[in-house]
């Protein structure tokens, strides 16, 4: 589904990837793991189209497209979903328009008829149980005065919503206590279906404990060191990422 | 990523074209004789023709105020014309003899005349350049007892009430631009509801400015007596010129005991090029004066002009009367606003309340100016403020200007403001999820102007949208 080759990309003169490769196939789970300022969520912002970096060589390939050559909303309308680290505030766009909005342009995209707002209400109700949301969040404001738990909830309901082939979770788990973890994760699980697959970005191991990976990747210095199974994240809880550093810099 | 933007919130003006009618156009210039010879083209009694006079001499004792935070070059009066309408108009006895090519125009403009397409439930009275061409529905609302019509036309049919009224909330001599529209205004709305009358449609008013050099002076008095009720609601465009064009108007709102009176704008004159070149600049007094549990509410869009320098304002005359100001200033390319209001608190337990929220683009320079004034007998006077700006790229400004003058200690002020810019992040949130960027600037301004939208009249509030290029769909939600 998605293969990402020898993949370079810069900030201003400063690159932060440096030769990244990565295959994900329909079905898994991978986790992207790693120290802070390793490139994790640059990564995924560069899956999702972020202006702000710019890849200078190296390709990824989605869905047998050229996903590089698509404007970040073509790749949302395709498929890929990014729940954001730090996700954004709205004011006055009520959280119901805003996910119809999305919807219906995705829906457009796949020449499917847009639903009005009481047709959506239908789609929303179901999705609003799966991250154990109230109705009432639908007609705040998008992200504006949510609660950090709230705000990340909110970023699973709209990947609930938009039903993504793709979905890639950057540091979803930091910040939140550990019952707003559990609903993410268990949110998260109750999505995954055969023909999907989920990138997870993340620091600690905890989410995982919930979230059981195929594969897990370490990320340092816009490389990925080292790929495993799901037990390197444990032996990474354990013994930290030090002892995997150090060849790079000896 | 910010030209993005920016070519964006550049849309093209589509109301700059230019009419092809015959005028009678006076030659430019202003002197006393200008002043005789638009009141004798009018057919004015003696006393208003005295009121102008009176005008027009304080006027020449007058200087352009400098404080608004605006740069311009200097005016030249003299360069000017004064008056000048299509030769077809006058006096017509139905609109069936209105020049068709008037007609068209406010077709093209949306806004339709004639008998069989009229927009159900509005009134409407047409200004083209300094005449009234037509104004709808009379019969409907003469049912009722409303008088709508032009003001020439109010002139010489209700002759007291004009008189009455006239100049008693904006008194001739209350600024530099009132004075001159005192001393050359030509034409304008007349509103009168009766005592304890609903208005039962909305009215409207719709300015166009199409002679070249020419200046609109309208004037515009609504009266609703003790117990009435009328929503109005303004619009104006004009041509693309290349040299900018005075429009200096004054609008008059008396609201006596226990009536309400709804004042809307959607202000679109042409702003000039990217360049800064033409476009109208809009000097404007609007006041209201509001007795004894009356309510005046002003909603203003404006999202035209090269220049605006605007305060709808409401004198809190009476115990328990209510002003509001709900508006929204865009400003693009070299446009220039400096706008806001002015609420006077005279009266016990008079409330007031003021929503803005300026948009600045380009190199707009945008300010908010606002006056709450509590005077000692204005015993638990209330105000809420809230002034909000959004700036839109790196070359634009948002200034606030807020005066707050209170004489009584009951009185309860409350003051809020923020300014935010349109980030990037913004909008690459809205792209991930599939919206594309002008869709995503959209849907984050009209968030930004939902509390000012949700105030306007059904048939405006689609102008509005229009306008911006927005989706209200998610702001009245």
């Amino acid at each position: 589904m998605l293969k990402i080759t020898n993949l370079h990309a810069s900030v201003g003169e400063k690159e932060i990837l440096k030769g990244i490769s990565l295959t994900v196939n329909a079905g898994e789970i991978h986790a992207i793991m790693g120290p802070n300022g390793s490139g994790k969520s640059t990564l995924a912002q560069v899956i999702a189209g972020h202006p702000g970096y710019e890849v200078t060589s190296g390709s990824i390939e989605y869905d047998g497209q050229d996903l590089l050559e698509l404007e970040a909303e073509e790749r949302a309308q395709a498929g890929v979903f990014l729940a954001f680290q730090y996700p954004i505030e709205i004011p006055g766009v009520t959280n119901a328009y805003f996910l119809r909005a999305a919807y219906n342009e995705i829906r457009k995209a796949h020449s499917e008829p847009e639903l009005d707002p009481i047709e959506f209400l239908d789609v929303m109700e179901e999705k609003l149980k799966v991250v154990e949301m109230d109705a009432s969040m639908m007609q705040r404001s998008v992200n504006a005065g949510f609660s950090g738990g709230e705000k990340k909830r909110n970023e699973i309901l709209q990947m609930a919503v938009l039903a993504p082939k793709l979905a890639v979770l950057d540091e979803t788990d930091s910040g939140l206590d550990i019952d707003a973890l559990r609903i993410v994760a268990e949110g998260v699980n109750k999505l995954k279906r055969p023909d999907n697959a989920t990138i997870v970005v993340t620091h600690y191991q905890r989410l995982l404990n919930y979230i059981i990976p195929d594969h897990v990747h370490v990320l340092a210095g816009g490389r990925i060191i080292k790929s495993g199974g799901k037990e390197l994240a444990h032996e990474l809880e354990a013994k930290g990422y030090d002892w995997l550093l150090e060849p790079v810099t000896a | 990523m910010s030209s993005t933007i920016e070519s964006l919130v550049n849309k093209e003006y589509q109301y700059g074209f230019v009419t092809e009618v015959d005028t009678d156009t006076i030659p430019p210039g202003l002197t006393e004789e200008t002043v005789r010879l638009i009141s004798k083209k009018k057919e004015e009694p003696a006393w208003l023709l005295e009121w102008r006079l009176k005008a027009f001499r304080r006027w020449q004792t007058m200087t352009e105020p400098r404080w608004p935070n605006v740069t311009y070059e200097p005016i030249d009066y003299q360069a000017h014309t004064y008056y000048s309408a299509p030769k077809s108009v006058t006096p017509l006895q139905s609109l069936d003899e209105v020049d068709p090519e008037l007609l068209k125009t406010y077709e093209k403009l949306g806004i339709s005349l004639t008998e069989q397409k009229r927009l159900a439930g509005v009134a409407v009275d047409a200004i083209f350049d300094s005449v009234s061409v037509g104004t709808t529905m009379k019969s409907e609302l003469a049912k009722a007892g409303v008088i709508f019509c032009s003001f020439g036309e109010a002139v010489r049919e209700h002759p007291e009430l004009v008189q009455k009224y006239l100049g008693s909330v904006v008194p001739y001599s209350d600024n530099f631009f009132a004075a001159l529209n005192s001393a050359v205004f030509s034409d304008g709305s007349f509103v009168y509801v009766p005592k304890g009358v609903t208005c039962p449609l909305e009215l409207s008013t719709y300015f166009r400015i199409n002679a070249a050099n020419t200046g609109q002076f309208e004037r515009t008095l609504i009266v609703a007596d003790e117990g009435a009720s009328v929503s109005y609601l303004e619009g104006c465009t004009a041509p693309k010129r290349d040299e900018h064009q005075l429009h200096a108007a004054v609008v008059e709102i008396v609201a006596l005991d226990r009536s309400s009176v709804k004042y809307s704008t959607v202000q679109n004159w042409y702003a000039g090029d990217s360049e800064g070149k033409g476009g109208i600049y809009n000097f404007v007094t609007k006041r209201g004066k509001a007795f004894t549990d009356a309510k005046i509410s002003w909603t203003q869009v404006e999202t035209g002009s090269a220049i605006t320098w605007k305060y709808p304002s409401v004198i809190l005359q009476g115990d328990n009367s209510v002003g509001e100001f709900y508006s929204v200033a865009v400003v693009n390319g070299k446009q220039q606003a400096d706008t806001g209001t002015k609420m006077i608190h005279i009266g016990r337990n008079t409330r007031s309340t003021i929503i803005s929220k300026g948009i600045s683009a380009g190199q707009g320079q945008n300010s908010y100016r606002g006056q709450v004034k509590v005077l000692p007998k204005a015993e638990g006077a209330r105000n809420y403020t809230q002034c909000d700006s959004m700036l839109i790229g790196n070359r634009c400004g948002a200034h606030t200007f807020p005066y707050i003058e209170v004489a009584n200690n009951s009185a309860t002020l409350e003051h809020e403001a923020s300014t935010s810019k349109i980030g990037e992040d913004q909008i690459f949130y809205c792209k991930a999820r599939g919206l594309n960027t002008e869709h995503a600037i959209s849907l984050i301004v009209a968030g930004f102007c939902k509390e000012v939208f949700k105030e306007l009249p059904m048939e405006f509030a689609l102008e509005a949208q229009q306008l911006l290029g927005i989706s209200l769909e998610g702001s009245v939600g």
